[in-house]
């Protein structure tokens, strides 16, 4: 299995850090982005994810390369699912590990607020009553 | 030269296809390109901003964009969840 992957499938956290267990490292951070049920009071009922796939694939990929730089030794698997996703489901599974605690958890942190700013993936909240692109306006 | 552009999230419902073909003429940069397209698609102006990608890197906007690049509309971002 690929370290940086878009799915439409289920994605399954233990097998994401299975991926970047190694012997030498004593700390894994995991960061685990679930479908929230509402948004500002008002009910979601699903999201819907699209990914201009090659793009974000090229750009996850970026965030795993610095993040090795910054911290050399780590392990890093970011994987990004896409399409229709009910409430309590997980989005995006990053999963960083490092020789000690406190760069992993660093990583981790650089990796999902670095991935929310560059990767082109986009989400739409439907409600009972509307839908709306999240972020798309001021 | 004809351009074909890649939408996604609400510059595909603006525009109300995922795939969108120009006819422009060179030399043109992404600046002026952007200028042509909010003429064309006006709701493009109310986005909180847009960048474009030209062969799935962003692009500047003094970047020229030459026939056959790839070239794509990059609306507000929002992957992840929370």
């Amino acid at each position: 299995m690929s370290l940086i992957k878009i799915t439409d499938a289920t994605l399954n956290a233990n097998e994401i850090i299975a991926q970047v267990l190694r012997d030498d490292l004593g700390g894994i951070d995991i960061f685990i982005g679930t479908v929230r049920n509402q948004t500002k009071g008002k009910k979601v009922v699903r999201l819907e994810y699209e990914a201009y796939r090659p793009m974000a694939l090229s750009e996850m990929n970026k965030i795993a390369n610095q993040v090795r730089e910054k911290w050399p030794q780590s392990s890093i698997a970011i994987h990004h699912r896409i399409g229709i996703l009910n409430t309590g489901e997980a989005v995006v599974v990053i999963a960083v590990a490092t020789p000690h605690r406190q760069q992993a958890f660093e990583a981790c942190k650089y990796a999902i607020d670095t991935l929310k700013e560059t990767v082109p993936i986009w989400k739409k909240e439907v409600f009972d009553d509307g839908e709306v692109w999240v972020a798309a306006h001021p | 030269m004809k351009l074909e552009i890649l939408l996604f999230g609400i510059a595909r419902e603006i525009v109300g296809s995922s795939k969108l073909q120009l006819e422009q003429e060179e030399p043109v940069d992404v600046k002026s390109f952007k200028q042509v397209l909010q003429r064309r698609y006006p709701k493009m102006n109310h986005l909180s901003y847009y960048k474009v990608a030209i062969n799935q890197e962003f692009a500047e906007d003094d970047q020229l964009i030459k026939e056959g690049d790839e070239i794509a509309l990059i609306p507000p971002v929002s992957g992840g969840a929370f």
